[in-house]
Formats: C-alpha cells, structure tokens, sequence
C-alpha cells in the first residue's frame, strides 16, 4: 500500500514482521502502515495471527526479524551494527505510554476502584498532578457511561462497564494511537453495543485506531481500511466496502460466508 | 509433685518477661528481614537471566535444606574456625541464621503469591507505560499479598516457637530461661510450663491478628459504592441491573 505518504504523517509503520511461536510462525512477513486518523481493522480467523501482531506493535511480544516504527521511532528495539538488540526498558516504556491497548480481558487492576484505575498511569508514570488527573479521569469516566461508577471495584460492575473503565484507563494517558484486541471477544452479546459506541466516538473524535475484532458491522461502518489476515499472513486489504461486499479473494470470502 | 509455689514464684516474673521480649523481638525482627530477603529471592529466582536465578535456587535448595539448628551451629561454631575475627555474638547469630533460613521460605511463598496473579495484570500496567519494577510494585504485589499473607502468618507462628532453637547457644529466650532456672532448682517442668503458657499466650495472641489482616485483605470487603447500585441514572441508562454480573 500507499508508503509514499510524508513520514509525519504515518503513525504505525510495519516492515516484514517475523514472529513464531516454537516451530509454529504465527507472522509470516507482515507490513503495516497506519496514517494518523486512520482506522485500520483487521479480520481474520483464529490463529491467523492478528492478535499477536496487535501486541507486537507495542512490544508485548518481541518480534523475530522486521521493524516497528511507531511516528519514525523504532519499537521496542535499537540498531548496533546494523543488527537489531532489544531496546532499553525506559524506551520501551516511554513509547508505550503514548500507545493505548485495550485487552479481550480487561485486565483492570482488581484492587482499585474505576476511578484509582484511571489515575493509576498518570500520576504514576507521566507525574502529573493526581488532583488535575482525577478531574480528566472524571470526565473519561463520563464520557464512556460511567460517571456513577467511579469509586467500584472491577468486580461490581459487568464485563461492558469493565471494558469501558479499560477503554478510559487507555485514554487517560492521551495515547496518540489506540489498539483493541477484540475488545468485545468476551463480552455477552447484550453488552458488545456500548463498548462499541465508545469505540465509534473515539474513532469520530479523529483517534488513530488499530482494531482486531469479529464485529463486520464496526468494520463496515467505522473502519477506514480493512485488512484480513489468514495463516500468518495478510491476504487481502483494501476499503470495508470493496474487502467487506465485493471481494474476489477466495480466502477471503469463504472466510466471509462462514460469519 | 507439681511445685504449684515454682510457677507462682516464675510466672510474672522479671526474668520471664525479659525473656519473652527476647522471644517476641527476635521472632519480629528475623520474619521481616526473612520477608524482605524472600522477596529479593523470589525476583531472583523469576529473572530471566540464568545466573540470578540459579543463585536464587541454590540458596532454596540450601536454607531448605538443611535444619535450622545446624545452620545456627554452623555460624556459632563453624565461622570462628575459618577466621577467628568471625566469632559472632549470640544474637548476631541467631538473626542472621533465622532470617537467611527464613528468606527462603519466605522466596517461595512470595514466588506462589506473584505467580497467582494474572500474567494480564504486569501486561496492562506495561501497556500503559510502567517498567517492571514499578508495575510490581504497585499492580502485582499488592495482589499477591492476599496470597502471600495467609502463610505468611503460618511462617511467623512458626518463627516464635523456632527461636526456641536460640537457646542451644545460650542466647537468654524462653526455652534457655527454662533451662536455666529449671536445673538448679530441679523444677524444669515447672519451668517449662510457664514458658509453655507464654508461647502460647503469644500465638494465640498472633492468631487473632492474623485473622484480623486477612480480613483486611478479603477483596469482598472492598466495595464503596454499594447502595447506589441502583440509582436512578443507572436504572435509566440500563446497566444498573447487570452490575453483578462481571466475573
């Protein structure tokens, strides 16, 4: 696709990626660009590797062979000699605070309460101060639902409300890049809609989003490009319309009719 | 016959409650060195560097090992012997006897506590920036502790019935206190039942405390908001009723 675009313009930057697991290679040469603004989903089937490209992206998995940018700086690795070392952990975390990740499972800190869950990042990594944090973390609570929810603990509230805390948590660090991990994968079917909505409004507000997910809808309505994945690889991309409703992939659209 | 008049005599007397104190403080201090050690271990043992954490295991393997009495002995009796200038007082070598057997205990309680807590957890708290060292800190330990805590307590019970092994060395606790008083005047039963009552008027005592604690740590206890569960805004908005069904 389209590299061609000013480097300023490019926040998620994905060259050849390698990655297996034992003798299983769950990504098989996989590029990646993501404009700012952009929201990028991918599809796919189980195992076909889009989740773990996902926690690649901000080095939650280290990587076999190819490169990570995110806004031109490397991820989670530095070049000696022209071979690639891991990079130093503060690198690491500094560029990770500027990427939020919203996980299948939550994963909210069960012994805060939604609002310490907010705050925890802020105060604790960025120093800011927790009375100018708690009013953002307020107001991040509001906008996704749950004003009245801001001193329970994770696990008084449901999986929906759980997620949405998670979503808020991400935000309160004001990512420049936000990536879900089917974020609504573990939710009752009752629940997938407000975690969507949240996710509709970031992607209006101009957020740059990375989505893995099994939603079509939020891929058709939302997504900018779509791409889908299949053993290891990227098999198809292109806009939600031409991928979604008329594509001549055969992967693709038995992937499509099995939905 | 029992010589009820010899625990009467004993019973509250000064030289018990020095000795008691000496139980009770050296009991303190080696489990909170032994929880510090245990901790450092602990992070040893799960390095992924190789080195750390054979040493971590070899450590475990030794301190676990081997008995405590000998480890004591081996300190009163063995180190003068490498080097005269090692001759540690009666104290010095309790301490740090019990508080290095201890630590690796405590490596493996501690190891299990960080262990039960979700590998999702240290990844949420990298995602949003921390480094390892602080995400430990303030994510992961804390929810260890609920895990940690109740042996933790067991340990602690133990470690004030084991300075009884002090006494070998003449260090002046309960046990040797008996011993002391008890031959001269032929009342070492006697002896040893007043010092029976103190050890375990203190675990009993240590026992509520423990209890007390892990209630303080029971995670179904922590909750602020539960009567405005159902507000009128949650009824509204529609996800009042469906607060419980998370987890």
């Amino acid at each position: 696709m389209a590299l061609q675009e000013t480097s300023t313009g490019v926040m998620v930057r994905a060259e050849q990626i390698v990655k297996s697991f034992g003798s299983l290679t769950v990504l098989n040469g996989v590029d990646l660009a993501v404009k700012r603004g952009q929201v990028v989903v991918i599809i796919g089937p189980s195992g076909s590797g889009k989740t773990t490209l996902l926690r690649c992206l901000n080095h939650l998995e280290k990587i076999d062979s190819g490169r990570i940018y995110i806004e031109d700086e490397l991820m989670g690795y530095r070049e000696v000699d022209g071979r690639l070392v891991e990079d130093k952990e503060a690198n690491i975390a500094r560029i990770r605070a500027q990427v939020g990740f919203v996980f299948q499972r939550f994963n909210l800190f069960p012994h805060k309460t939604a609002l310490e869950n907010v705050m925890e990042a802020p105060v604790h990594v960025l120093h800011r101060p927790p009375r100018e944090v708690r009013e953002q973390a307020l107001d991040l609570l509001a906008k996704v639902g749950l004003a009245e929810k801001a001193d329970v603990y994770p696990h008084k509230l449901s999986g929906g409300q759980q997620q949405r805390v998670a979503i808020a948590r991400a935000l309160a660090m004001n990512p420049k890049l936000m990536l879900f991990d089917e974020a609504t994968s573990a939710l009752d079917p009752e629940l997938v809609g407000d975690v969507l909505k949240v996710m509709r409004q970031l992607a209006e507000e101009g957020m740059t989003m990375v989505v893995v997910t099994h939603e079509m809808g939020f891929a058709r309505d939302v997504a900018d490009h779509v791409i889908f994945m299949d053993k290891a690889q990227i098999v198809e991309q292109g806009p939600p319309r031409q991928l979604l409703e008329a594509s001549v992939n055969e992967r693709t659209r038995g992937f499509l009719r099995q939905l | 016959m029992l010589q009820w008049n010899v625990i009467g005599q004993f019973i509250f007397s000064g030289f018990v409650l020095q000795a008691a104190w000496t139980t009770l403080w050296i009991s303190v201090v080696a489990q909170i060195l032994g929880v510090i050690l245990g901790l450092f271990i602990a992070l040893m043992r799960m390095s992924r560097y190789p080195v750390l954490s054979s040493i971590a295991r070899a450590y475990i393997w030794f301190f676990r090992g081997s008995p405590l009495l000998v480890q004591v002995l081996l300190l009163w009796d063995g180190l003068p012997r490498i080097n005269p200038n090692l001759l540690l007082s009666d104290i010095v070598c309790v301490l740090v006897a019990f508080s290095l057997n201890e630590g690796a205990y405590m490596a493996e309680i501690t190891r299990a506590g960080i262990a039960s807590v979700d590998v999702g957890q240290m990844e949420a708290a990298k995602s949003l920036g921390m480094r390892y060292s602080l995400a430990m800190r303030r994510i992961v330990l804390p929810q260890a502790a609920r895990v940690i805590v109740p042996p933790l307590g067991n340990e602690f019970n133990n470690m004030l019935k084991t300075t009884s092994i002090a006494s070998v060395i003449g260090l002046a606790e309960l046990t040797h206190f008996a011993q002391q008083f008890g031959s001269p005047t032929f009342a070492i039963f006697e002896l040893l039942i007043v010092v029976t009552l103190y050890y375990l008027l203190m675990t009993t005592i240590w026992g509520y405390v423990q209890a007390w604690i892990e209630n303080r740590l029971d995670p179904n206890r922590s909750t602020k908001v539960e009567l405005q569960e159902k507000s009128w805004a949650s009824r509204m908005l529609g996800f009042g009723s469906q607060a419980q069904a998370g987890r």
